[in-house]
C-alpha cells in the first residue's frame, strides 16, 4: 500500500513519462482543490470571501471561527455529542467484534463463513428501512433524543465492518506461531497477549479509525432521533443548508473544523483505508 | 439475505456425530465469543426489518392515531401508483449508475497514473485521499455554496477570472445547480468517491504479476496491448467490488441530495423519498411499504455484490 511497499513499473520512461508525471500532478491538485479551498476561505473575511473573481490572497483573519464558536448557537454541545457517540460506539464495536472475529477464524466454529456472510448481508440492508421502526421503539421507549440511542444504532452500523476487518488481521496470525505457542503450552491469556496482540495491534488501530469516521460522518439517523440535546456535529451543520447573507466564511471555518477529526484519522489509518473499506477482501 | 441468518440460527443445534459431552462444551467454548455479536445484530438489524415489514400492511398516520389499522396490499399499491415514488426510483438508478461509473473510471485512470514511479507520488496520493476524508454534510455544503454558488462560488469566480486574462468583463455565469440540479448533486459524488475507486484498483494493479508483463513486453507486447488483454483481466474482479462496494453507499445517499437541492428539482432518490413520507408527512404505512420495496430491490443488487466478495473470498484461501 505505501510508497515503500509498492512494487512499481521499473520501465524506462522518456518524456511521455513526464508528461503523465504532470498530469497526474495536475489531477492530484484538482481533487484537493476544493479542500484547500474550504480552509483558505474559513480564514477570509466574510466580504473577501464572497468576492468574484475570488480574492485568493485576501489578508487572513480569525472572524469566521470566532462567528462559528461563538456567533449564535455554541457547536460544542453537538461536537462533544459527536465525539460521546463516535467513541463509545467505537468501543463498543471492538468489544464485539474482536472475539466474534476470533471465533470466526483463529479458532473457527462450524459454517464461520455463513456467518461472516450474515454479518456482511446487514450492511446491504437499506438503513432507510430500519429508521421508522427505531423512531417508534424510541418514542415508546423514551429514548429520542438521547445519544445512547445513537451509540447503539452506530454499533449495529459498523459492527459487520469490524468483524470483516478483524478477521481478516487475525487471519494473518501464522498458524505455526499458533501452533508453538500451544506446544510451549501457552494458556489462552498468554497466546493473545504474547502471540496475537503483536500481530493484530494496528489492524485493531485502523479498524478503530474507520468506526470513528464512519459514525461521526452519520447524517440521516442522527437528524431523525435527535433534537437540541443529543444533536451531532453533522446535524449542526444543516443549520446551514439555506444560505444566510454573507456566512461563507463561517461555513467554511464550521465545515473544516467538522472534518478536522476525519481528516486526521483518515490520514493516520491512510495505509490500511483499503483494507478496511474493502471489508477486508483486498489488501 | 434472512436464509443466511437462519443458517446462523440453526447450525447451533446441528446434529454431531459424537454427542459426548466434553465435545458439545468445547463446541460452545468455540461458539462464546461469537454470540454477543451475533445476538446484538440480530436484534438491532433484523427485529426493525420484522417491524418494517407489520407496519408496511397497516393503515398508520401519526396524524390521524384513531385510524391505525390493517389495510392490506393498499400501502403497496399507493406507493406503486405514486409518480413521486416512480420518479424516485428512476432518480436513484441515474444517480447512482451515474456516480459509480464516474468515479470507476476516473479512478482506473488516475490509480495506473499512480502506479508508476515518479517525484511525489506518495503525495498526489494523499491528496487524492483529501476528498473521501471531508465529512458528507460538509463537502456537500461547501460544493452547495463555495463552489457552486452563481454570484460568489470558485466555478463562477474562475469563470470571471479566466475570462477576465482575456480582457472579457462578460463571463458566463451559470447558475449550475438549478440549470443542472441531478448532476451538481452527481458531481460532488463523484468528488467523494473516485479517491475510493483509484484506492481499491490501485492495491488490485500493485497485486499484478510484473514478471509475466514483463515476459509479455519482451515478446513484443505494446502499453495497450498489456493493459487490454492482462491489466484489464486482472483488475476485473476490482472493478466489480469496487462498483458493487460504492453502489450499496451510493444507493443509500442521503447527505448529498438532502443538502445540495432539499431533495428539489427532481433529485429526490429513494431515502430522501422515504424519509420525507416517514418525516414529513407522517404516513408511517407507507413509508414502510416503499422501505419494504427498497429492501426487496437491495436483496437482488445484493446477492451479487454479496458472490463477488464470496469469489476474492475464497481466492484467499481458508484456513
Amino acid at each position: 500500500m505505501t510508497a515503500v511497499a509498492a512494487p512499481v513499473n521499473k520501465k524506462k520512461e522518456g518524456r511521455g513519462g513526464a508528461w503523465l508525471s504532470l498530469l497526474a500532478w495536475v489531477i492530484g491538485i484538482l481533487f484537493v482543490l476544493p479542500v484547500l479551498w474550504m480552509v483558505l476561505t474559513s480564514f477570509h473575511s466574510e466580504a473577501n470571501a464572497a468576492q468574484n473573481p475570488p480574492a485568493v490572497f485576501a489578508p487572513l483573519t480569525l472572524e469566521g471561527y470566532r462567528e462559528f464558536f461563538s456567533g449564535g448557537a455554541s457547536p460544542w454541545p453537538p461536537l462533544l455529542n459527536s465525539l460521546t457517540a463516535s467513541i463509545l460506539s467505537t468501543a463498543i464495536v471492538l468489544l464485539l467484534a474482536i472475539p466474534a472475529a476470533y471465533a470466526l477464524s483463529i479458532k473457527p466454529v462450524k459454517k464461520w463463513s455463513d456467518v461472516l456472510f450474515f454479518f456482511l448481508s446487514t450492511k446491504m440492508l437499506p438503513v432507510v428501512a430500519g429508521l421508522l421502526p427505531l423512531y417508534l421503539f424510541a418514542q415508546n421507549a423514551g429514548l429520542l433524543d438521547n445519544i445512547w440511542l445513537l451509540i447503539i444504532f452506530y454499533t449495529s452500523m459498523n459492527l459487520p465492518i469490524a468483524v470483516w476487518m478483524m478477521r481478516s488481521f487475525l487471519s494473518e496470525v501464522p498458524v505455526e506461531m499458533l501452533e508453538a505457542a500451544s506446544v510451549d503450552g501457552a494458556g489462552l491469556t498468554k497466546t493473545l497477549r504474547s502471540v496475537i496482540a503483536p500481530v493484530v495491534m494496528p489492524g485493531i488501530a485502523a479498524t478503530a479509525l474507520i468506526c470513528f469516521i464512519f459514525s461521526w460522518n452519520e447524517l440521516l439517523f442522527a437528524r431523525v432521533l435527535t433534537a437540541t440535546v443529543a444533536e451531532t456535529a453533522p446535524v449542526f451543520l444543516t443549520s446551514f443548508v439555506t444560505s444566510q447573507g454573507l456566512f461563507l466564511a463561517q461555513l467554511c471555518a464550521a465545515a473544516f473544523v467538522v472534518s478536522l477529526p476525519v481528516l486526521v484519522a483518515g490520514f493516520a489509518a491512510q495505509d490500511k483505508l483499503v483494507q478496511g473499506l474493502s471489508l477486508g477482501s483486498v489488501k | 439475505m434472512t436464509s443466511v441468518a437462519e443458517e446462523a440460527g440453526t447450525q447451533t443445534e446441528a446434529p454431531k456425530p459424537t454427542p459426548g459431552v466434553a465435545k458439545r462444551a468445547s463446541a460452545w467454548a468455540r461458539r462464546a465469543p461469537l454470540l454477543p455479536a451475533l445476538v446484538f445484530m440480530i436484534i438491532v438489524t433484523q427485529l426493525p426489518f420484522v417491524a418494517t415489514l407489520v407496519i408496511s400492511f397497516m393503515d398508520w398516520n401519526a396524524y390521524y392515531p384513531d385510524e391505525v389499522g390493517f389495510a392490506g396490499f393498499d400501502n403497496f399499491a399507493r406507493v406503486f401508483t405514486d409518480v413521486n415514488m416512480r420518479d424516485a426510483v428512476w432518480t436513484t438508478i441515474l444517480l447512482t449508475a451515474g456516480v459509480v461509473l464516474i468515479s470507476l473510471v476516473l479512478g482506473l485512470g488516475i490509480a495506473l497514473l499512480l502506479d508508476r514511479k515518479f517525484r511525489g507520488r506518495g503525495a498526489v496520493r494523499t491528496m487524492m485521499i483529501a476528498p473521501f476524508l471531508v465529512v458528507p454534510v460538509a463537502a456537500a455544503l461547501i460544493w452547495k455554496h463555495a463552489l457552486y454558488n452563481p454570484e460568489y462560488g470558485l466555478f463562477n469566480g474562475a469563470l470571471t477570472w479566466i475570462w477576465g486574462l482575456f480582457g472579457s468583463d462578460n463571463p458566463p455565469q451559470p447558475d449550475w445547480i438549478s440549470n443542472m440540479p441531478l448532476w451538481a448533486v452527481i458531481f460532488s459524488l463523484v468528488w467523494q468517491w473516485t479517491p475510493f475507486m483509484m484506492l481499491i484498483l490501485l492495491a488490485g494493479l500493485q497485486g499484478r504479476p510484473l514478471d509475466v508483463i514483463e515476459a509479455a513486453r519482451i515478446d513484443g507486447a505494446n502499453n495497450w496491448q498489456i493493459f487490454r488483454s492482462m491489466t484489464l483481466p486482472h483488475l476485473r474482479q476490482y472493478l466489480e467490488l469496487g462498483a458493487l462496494l460504492g453502489s450499496i453507499y451510493i444507493v443509500q445517499n442521503f447527505d448529498a441530495v438532502f443538502t445540495i437541492t432539499s431533495g428539489g428539482l427532481g433529485t429526490a432518490n429513494l431515502p430522501y423519498t422515504i424519509y420525507q413520507i416517514f418525516y414529513q408527512a407522517h404516513d408511517y404505512g407507507r413509508a414502510s411499504a416503499a422501505a419494504v420495496i427498497v429492501v426487496i430491490g437491495t436483496i437482488i443488487i445484493a446477492t451479487f455484490a454479496l458472490r463477488t466478495v464470496s469469489s476474492l473470498f475464497k481466492e484467499e484461501g481458508r484456513r
